[in-house]
């Protein structure tokens, strides 16, 4: 049913379609509506499962990790600093193999000290061995839980997900969205298997020591199931289009690159105002594009090869830098198109909730067309 | 130099909403300094991530605003650094007792040589007024929907039983007390811990039929049982009702501290 939703709100909701039983997480700006809302649905026995009211994201992680290694759905929600606080159990929970599913809304990182949106936070996790989905819209944030515990509990896959949704612009956002019902959810997503659990009666023991006899044979497993994820991400989201009509088939998704020669590379709720620059781009008759970047882990390097194969310059959005590098997903589209010909070029933007408009985006065309980018876009140089 | 004297004028208004507590315990604060005689260039405020963590951005002096919970390791890296500098770290019940909890245990351990002075609001107040390690049994919050179930910390008892030096309570409505003991406490060699009792009118009292400000100050006030009545309770053999907490001086002692200006 249609029905106009913050985007928190719909992240909660369609989690509690998905039936977790534990639930744990810390309040942190913007991401605490979700919880606050999972709070109140588990206080009104709308949800069957235990509510963890824990003094920390790192407890928060910690134990989802243990209620998931026992065998339980599970979910958390963290932005930030509260994510950066999880570094260390975000390894943990990708190497023990447990599919927890997360949200994050998306927040910069300090100091200094921003509650604004950027992709910082999530990004600076890319090599934990969490599978990253990034939402452009509400409907995308709440549909790509469905996909990702669809995802990450498949016994091929089992790793833990990240459903990315820009903080504030998304988080605190009214849309309509389109929430299934209990049973169409039921219907998509059948309940937790866990592949092994901790179970006294047959015990097993997780996270022990590898020598290094083992250590890298542990990593290349966790590797070889991110690389599986592709496929089984392309399945659960061809089976979503055929339930719920709404179009989840590919890792990434073109927006007008038929005969585009400039296209534009965005994750997350930039890609809406990038789709409408392009409509009035090719109104004025240029022949843009763009390509939207919904995995970023497991990294769909061939489909962005594919994608872009016949433009001549690509602009990506980064909502994130690599300190002494660039830009991450510009850095790893370069990669993919490495010896393609094509000219790529990153553009820094955004950071701690610097507006992006259309007129940006038209910008950075005219900067990419001339050949300028590797830069950070619209420094107040003023103030530096 | 006077209490006023310290505040960052250039940073007002302030963020706090109307009815905070927190600016009573900043401005105590700011009187125990001016009592002690503290210059400027000698002095840093250091806090964590919350409303209460706000306050050092409003006083003029050098300051350090941290993560969140993580106030007393930076600071025990300052005072270790410089043990000349005079060191106060405001923090609040959810830095302080929730994410923080190990370093409070650990500064008050070290014993430290550092004034802490915890706006205990009992709730996390920035992030919209969620269950705190601090929120009373029954007490509703936005993730406590129908009453915390779930016990409280005694941060006093707490800082006592891990070794802080000087150890007191007061509520915002004990001005006067409040900034006795918080010079004290400056005065006192080692950790000292000074927990204020403070009403946030907006996330706490809101949801608890405490909704005007006078009620929240009333409910401290009426609820603040002065040790040595206390005391007088129990050597009667009479029962000390739950919902008490109480004030006053509850420790001072001289174990021995870490980063004592020599």
């Amino acid at each position: 049913m249609m029905e106009i939703m913050e985007g928190s709100h719909a992240v909660a909701e369609i989690v509690k379609y998905c039936r977790p039983q534990v639930i744990a997480a810390y309040p942190i700006t913007p991401q605490t509506h979700i919880v606050e809302a999972l709070a109140q649905m588990v206080a009104n026995c709308e949800i069957d499962a235990e509510y963890i009211t824990v003094e920390s994201e790192f407890s928060a992680l910690s134990a989802c990790l243990g209620a998931s290694a026992a065998g339980s759905r599970v979910y958390s929600a963290t932005t930030s600093q509260g994510l950066a606080l999880m570094f260390e159990v975000c390894f943990n929970v990708a190497g023990m193999r447990q599919p927890v599913v997360m949200s994050i809304a998306n927040r910069s990182l300090g100091a200094p000290l921003s509650i604004w949106n950027d992709q910082q936070d999530s990004i600076s996790l890319r090599d934990s061995g969490w599978i990253q989905l990034y939402a452009e819209d509400n409907q995308e944030a709440a549909d790509l839980h469905l996909i990702a515990y669809r995802v990450c509990e498949d016994h091929s896959v089992l790793l833990p997900a990240f459903v990315c949704f820009d903080g504030f612009i998304l988080s605190h956002t009214y849309e309509p969205v389109d929430m299934p019902t209990q049973e169409e959810v039921d219907g998509y997503l059948p309940p937790f298997v866990p592949y092994q659990r901790l179970d006294a009666k047959d015990p097993l023991s997780m996270g022990m020591y590898a020598t290094p006899e083992y250590y890298m044979e542990f990593r290349y497993e966790i590797d070889r199931a991110m690389q599986r994820a592709k496929q089984v991400l392309v399945r659960a989201g061809t089976e979503f289009s055929e339930q719920f009509g709404r179009d989840y088939t590919g890792l990434v998704e073109g927006y007008r690159l038929d005969g585009a020669d400039t296209a534009l590379v965005a994750m997350g709720s930039i890609c809406g105002t990038v789709k409408d620059a392009v409509d009035e781009m090719r109104d004025a008759g240029k022949k843009v594009g763009l390509l939207k970047i919904r995995t970023f882990r497991p990294f769909p390097a061939p489909e962005i090869a594919d994608a872009l194969r016949d433009v001549g310059t690509v602009a990506v959005l980064d909502k994130n830098i690599s300190l002494g590098n660039s830009g991450a997903v510009g850095t790893e589209v370069k990669a993919a198109l490495y010896g393609s010909g094509i000219r790529v070029l990153d553009y820094i933007i955004g950071l701690g909730g610097r507006d992006v408009r259309k007129e940006d985006i038209a910008k950075i065309v005219d900067l990419a067309e001339k050949g300028e980018g590797d830069m950070f876009y619209g420094l107040r140089t003023e103030v530096l | 130099m006077t209490a006023e004297e310290w505040y960052r004028a250039d940073r007002l208004p302030h963020i706090y909403c109307a009815g905070c507590g927190n600016g009573t315990v900043i401005n105590c604060t700011l009187a125990a300094v001016e009592e002690l005689g503290w210059r400027r260039e000698e002095t840093v405020f250091i806090s964590g991530i919350g409303c209460s963590s706000r306050a050092p951005g409003y006083i003029l002096t050098d300051s350090l605003h941290t993560t969140h919970g993580r106030a007393l390791a930076f600071a025990t890296g300052v005072k270790l650094a410089n043990p000349g500098l005079n060191v106060v770290v405001f923090t609040g019940d959810g830095d302080l007792a929730a994410i923080g909890g190990n370093h409070f245990i650990h500064a008050c351990r070290r014993n430290v040589d550092m004034t802490v002075v915890c706006m205990n609001n009992m709730i996390y107040g920035m992030t919209g007024g969620q269950g705190s390690p601090t929120t009373p049994p029954g007490a509703f919050s936005t993730t406590t929907p129908y009453g915390s179930g779930e016990p409280a910390f005694d941060l006093a008892e707490l800082a006592i039983a891990a070794g802080a030096n000087y150890v007191a309570r007061w509520t915002s409505y004990h001005v006067k007390e409040l900034v006795k003991a918080i010079a004290a406490g400056m005065r006192t060699p080692g950790l000292s811990f000074v927990e204020v009792m403070t009403q946030c009118p907006t996330n706490y009292g809101r949801h608890n039929r405490l909704r005007r400000v006078s009620d929240m100050i009333e409910y401290l006030r009426t609820h603040a049982l002065l040790v040595q009545k206390k005391e007088r309770l129990v050597q009667e053999g009479k029962t000390v009702p739950d919902e008490m907490f109480t004030v006053g001086e509850l420790v001072r002692r001289n174990r021995p501290a870490m980063g004592v200006r020599r």
